[in-house]
């Protein structure tokens, strides 16, 4: 839903971690999505890919998408499974009290940028 | 090439700007109230109510936060409410930098109590840290009480819940007490406020728990 603005948060980010590291160019962020995270990733990506050109810093790095299922555990009896196909309901004993383990997440994981001999060639 | 590793939340950012405002609007002895709901929840009724009732008790603002147009800061206004309407520029919710600018611009001093009206939306202004010092979501009787179980993280993000429209329950399927329970259910401490702006139902209940919110916050001001 809110894809448009996440990328100009991300943008903000990589921008004052480039001022701070003194580099002028990205090859890519690696960004962890959860399944639950609310956040679409071909939304997202798309976002990324129109904002970017705009961006001398960013123009060509790709956003590369790191998925993370979503998991939740059962207080009741113990295990987990899986959160997307059975929501808050534990499949194993019918319980309902259950939690997120995983899969909220919305990460900027890693920033790969030149060494700084090759931005130079 | 060389990797920088990061692992950092997309919403980092916007975090710390909203400490950074509720910081600032704490040492004011300014209450920031996050009123957020779907389109047609009654928002704006529910202020307009509320400012006619406590305009003698308390300074209060309202900041609206709108896609586009400036309608409710037209109704609040006409009320005799300090307003402001921050359009997102097509954007789905308001982030807490966002605010922090529509606050400056407006002005805050001497006020007690601002209510951030924000974009009818129950699912993305959920996601983002305003630096509101409250939040407070709406859900009206027709919208129906099985929403709980659809939006779960504004139930879970809101500190009160108002249930408005009540005037109109008796031509709704809208189990209350199922709702209350569903809401519990995620969020075990929150308050519900079941309420009519236009009868006036529940809303003395209300008023007096932001009364009693904007007591505390200018009496912790300077921590």
């Amino acid at each position: 839903m809110h894809e448009l603005g996440v990328v100009f948060k991300i943008r903000d980010r990589l921008k004052m971690l480039a001022s701070e590291n003194g580099f002028s160019r990205i090859n890519s962020v690696t960004v962890a999505l959860g399944e639950v995270s609310t956040v679409i990733p071909e939304y997202l990506t798309d976002c990324w890919d129109w904002m970017r050109k705009k961006e001398p810093l960013l123009a060509e790095a790709e956003m590369l998408i790191e998925p993370v299922p979503a998991i939740t555990f059962c207080e009741d009896c113990g295990k987990t499974y899986p959160t997307v196909k059975y929501a808050r309901i534990c499949p194993h004993c019918g319980s309902e009290r259950t939690f997120l383990v995983q899969g909220n997440e919305f990460l900027i994981k890693e920033v790969e940028v030149p060494e700084p001999e090759d931005a130079r060639s | 090439m060389k990797v920088i590793e990061l692992n950092e939340s997309v919403t980092a950012s916007n975090d710390r700007d909203a400490d950074v405002l509720r910081k600032e609007m704490r040492q004011e002895g300014t209450l920031l109230v996050n009123l957020m709901s779907s389109p047609g929840s009654g928002k704006t009724s529910l202020l307009s109510g509320t400012i006619l009732d406590l305009k003698g008790e308390l300074e209060m603002a309202v900041m609206e936060a709108d896609i586009a147009s400036d309608v409710d800061a037209v109704r609040i206004e006409n009320l005799g409410a300090r307003s402001i309407q921050a359009h997102t520029d097509g954007m789905c919710h308001m982030d807490a930098g966002m605010t922090g600018r529509a606050l400056s611009a407006m002005g805050y001093s001497g006020i007690d109590l601002v209510f951030l009206e924000n974009v009818g939306n129950l699912i993305c202004p959920a996601e983002f840290d305003t630096g509101a010092g409250a939040n407070v979501m709406l859900l009206s009787v027709p919208e129906g009480d099985d929403k709980p179980l659809k939006y779960p993280l504004m139930f879970t993000k809101s500190d009160v819940l108002i249930i408005t429209k009540m005037d109109t329950i008796s031509y709704f399927d809208f189990d209350l007490t199922a709702c209350q329970e569903r809401v519990r259910r995620l969020n075990p401490g929150i308050r519900i406020f079941p309420v009519s702006a236009r009868t006036g139902e529940g809303m003395e209940e209300w008023e007096g728990w932001l009364k009693t919110q904007v007591s505390r916050w200018k009496q912790f001001r300077n921590i």
